[in-house]
């Protein structure tokens, strides 16, 4: 058998629950000795699913796990090398601390002078040490907390899996437990895997980062790439603020959004092609633009070319970048920097972090470097479905019937397979769900700037795509309409 | 101010009661305990239960019937209620409901159909019948409180055991078993008690051949007549200390745990 370079292999696993939901899809990932990994992800996202197989409380229904290389997809959690800190501690509340910490050697019948030694060692690890002989229960959250991770490490394992060991503290001392696990995690030398819903912590704490979303993973990446190079609108918009805007690539190295053509550094997604854009708003360099306006020598772009070039803290760049106007609609002070939200004069909405406080009403100028644009492959460009045409100028797709339009209609004979396309802005949202021809509820919402970008999931559990101006909730229960004329159909491929 | 002094007022039908139904009767029968018939002053009550070797039998005789019902009854119920709460067995909610359902029907009623079984199968009553009588009137007693605790059990517990390389075995020792002992404590306290001074069931279910404590008690009232109450009185106030003592042996062992 050959030594494998990873210490823990997750092959292409998946878990089916009872009702046919995935909790995780074709996941694979894999771990080196001594990395701390962090899976991120929302509630429901497969995140701690992940962390049981691997624990072994839940056991893969497809796909293997290997720990050193060995196959352990079906081990028992006894019989597995690896100790978890649970989400709620988890202690137990009939011993005390000493207890609790030495249980797993106890089981493993180690001299009780050695057990004495390493609960000692592994109380001092946590700062614990005073604690001995306390009451599980009478401790703190933070306290409760260092006396589980002393429970697990003490054991040696070669992975330490923690599941949101965090979530329940307060801000600090969340902080402070981050460094603490850090300087942990290096004068073990053990691998971390660590789950969290926190994107900071997850930037802060790891080596590398697994984003997933609906049990699937989104992106593996160091902190810094899953930052600055976020693979897809979600992780984008999941991990720190971002602005996504709708763009299209003109041509490698130029890219066209909010009316204006940007240069950029990405090439490769070919010509027209329609993209996502991504700009952090501290990428943003924004200035103020003089109110003299109205003396009317000169216009708003001279001046606030002017103002750029003789920026007297020199905080924006020089040089030939795109620039944007408008106007601060808000300002909010977040600790270190402002956080402002500017509508551009073409009307898209932009959100900048910036030192300094522009307040609202004032009239600015704004650049972004080519480096800072992501641009991403889009997921969809419009929504498609597999129907089947019925009589009566109707068509049947997402377990609905909907009405067509006579001049599609007339191209297509009730029974033929068709494929459906619909386009995001030509699905109607209503109020009132009986109004729909379907219902479903909103389940993902995205501000492109101008328009939000909704995933609504059917009661079928089947996804649509919105493109819209009006403001929904995430988990708003809608009534869905789609105009017969924006139906398009398509005869599939009779395959042979 | 005003609002605490009317909800005060809201307790008082409860100490009314308390007082009429419980205090008053417990303040008679410590009167008739330690006084003879012309109501002077006595302890020949007590002296007449510690003389009769006959009564002192009885009550050792019940005490070990009620031992033997209550372990029977955790020997079965613990296994039952364990079951019935892990949801790795996927027992459905109905079981619980059908383990239960006897605790919903009145107790003499089922003592009769017990009666009526044993004759249909013609098998002999008596001490056997007893026993089985017993374990099958409070067995439910034990199993609900027991079910109860283990399945409030975080059964992340089980699985940091698990986690911490217990076998199954170790797991319910060093885990389920320690943590389920207040349900336990619980369901010997509701078994244990009422069959001291249970006397309908052994009536029943032996035809009178076995008198248990509870019947020497009855017997004082109903049949000895009112020059006997004072004798009972005394018999009721000597088990109800035992049922005291025992209730605070067990009380103390359970905070012990939950400590």
């Amino acid at each position: 058998m050959g030594k494998s370079d990873y210490i823990i292999e997750v092959n292409h696993v998946s878990k089916q629950f009872e009702d046919g939901k995935y909790a995780l899809n074709d996941v694979s990932l894999q771990v080196r000795k001594g990395e701390f990994v962090t899976i991120l992800g929302p509630s429901g996202c497969g995140k701690t699913t992940l962390l049981r197989c691997i624990a072994g409380f839940q056991v893969a229904s497809e796909g293997d796990i290997l720990l050193n290389g060995e196959d352990v997809t079906e081990t028992p959690p006894n019989e597995r090398p690896v100790n978890t800190v649970f989400q709620k501690y988890a202690l137990f509340p009939h011993l005390n601390v000493y207890e609790n910490v030495a249980f797993g050697l106890k089981l493993k019948k180690v001299p009780s002078q050695e057990i004495e030694r390493r609960v000692r060692k592994a109380l001092k690890m946590v700062s614990m040490s005073d604690y001995e002989y306390r009451d599980v229960n009478s401790l703190s959250g933070g306290q409760q907390q260092r006396v589980a991770i002393a429970r697990a490490i003490i054991n040696e394992p070669e992975v330490l899996l923690l599941d949101e060991p965090l979530a329940a503290l307060d801000r600090k001392m969340r902080a402070d437990m981050q460094i603490e696990l850090r300087e942990m995690h290096q004068k073990l030398g053990i691998t971390f895997i660590y789950v969290t819903h926190d994107q900071e912590e997850a930037l802060t704490l790891s080596d590398r980062v697994v984003v997933m979303r609906e049990g699937k993973i989104q992106q593996i990446g160091a902190p810094t790439d899953i930052y600055n190079e976020p693979c897809n609108c979600f992780v984008a918009d999941f991990i720190g603020e971002s602005n996504i805007l709708d763009a299209v690539m003109i041509k490698d190295r130029l890219v066209h959004f909010c009316d204006q053509d940007f240069e950029c550094v990405d090439a490769g997604f070919g010509e027209k092609a329609e993209v996502d854009v991504v700009i952090r708003p501290e990428d943003l360099y924004i200035w103020e633009v003089p109110a003299d306006l109205e003396k009317g020598t000169k216009t708003l772009g001279e001046i606030a070319q002017m103002q750029a070039d003789y920026d007297p803290e020199d905080r924006v760049p020089k040089g030939k970048f795109t620039r944007l106007y408008g106007e601060v609609r808000t300002c909010i002070f977040k600790g270190v920097h402002y956080e402002m939200t500017v509508m551009t004069d073409n009307g898209y909405e932009l959100m900048v972090q910036d030192y300094h406080q522009f307040l609202p009403g004032t009239q600015v100028g704004m650049i972004v470097k080519p480096e800072d644009i992501q641009v991403m492959r889009k997921e969809r460009l419009c929504n498609t479905f597999d129907g089947k045409v019925l009589k009566d100028n109707q068509v049947e797709f997402l377990g609905a019937t909907w009405d067509l339009s006579d001049r599609v209609a007339e191209r297509f004979e009730p029974g033929d397979e068709v494929e459906v396309e619909v386009d995001f802005n030509h699905v109607n949202l209503q109020d009132d769900e009986d109004e729909g021809t379907l219902q479903g509820e909103v389940y993902f919402i995205l501000y492109k700037g101008d328009h939000y970008h909704l995933q609504v999931r059917t009661d079928d559990g089947d996804d649509l795509f919105v493109d819209t101006n009006d403001i929904w909730d995430d988990g708003d229960r809608v009534g869905i309409k789609i105009a017969p004329s924006w139906i398009r159909l398509y005869k599939k491929e009779v395959k042979s | 101010m005003r609002i605490t002094q009317n909800r005060r007022s809201w307790a008082w039908p409860y100490v009314l009661f308390m007082v009429l139904l419980v205090v008053l009767p417990l303040l008679l029968i410590g009167y008739y305990a330690f006084t003879d018939p012309q109501g002077g002053f006595t302890l020949r009550n007590f002296l007449q239960f510690f003389h009769k070797q006959e009564a002192i039998n009885t009550f050792i005789y019940s005490l070990a019937i009620a031992l033997i019902t209550t372990i029977i009854c955790l020997l079965l119920g613990y296994p039952a209620a364990y079951i019935m709460a892990m949801r790795s067995f996927r027992t459905p909610a109905v079981m619980a409901i059908l383990f239960i359902l006897p605790m919903w029907i009145n107790f003499l009623l089922r003592t009769i159909a017990t009666v009526e079984l044993f004759h249909m199968f013609g098998l002999p009553l008596g001490e056997g019948a007893l026993l089985f009588g017993m374990v099958y009137d409070f067995l439910p007693f034990m199993i609900y409180p027991i079910y109860n605790t283990l399945q409030k059990m975080d059964l992340s517990l089980i699985e940091a055991a698990k986690d911490l390389g217990a076998r199954p075995k170790e797991v319910f020792t060093k885990v389920i078993l320690p943590l389920s002992v207040p349900g336990i404590y619980s369901g010997i306290v509701m078994v244990f008690m009422p069959t001291v001074s249970t006397f309908a069931i052994s009536e029943l279910l032996t035809h009178n051949k076995i008198t248990l404590f509870g019947s020497l008690i009855q017997r004082s009232f109903g049949e000895g007549g009112i020059a006997m109450w004072n004798y009972g009185a005394a018999l009721s106030l000597i088990m109800l200390i035992i049922i005291g003592m025992t209730s605070f042996f067990g009380n103390n062992d359970t905070e012990d745990i939950n400590r």
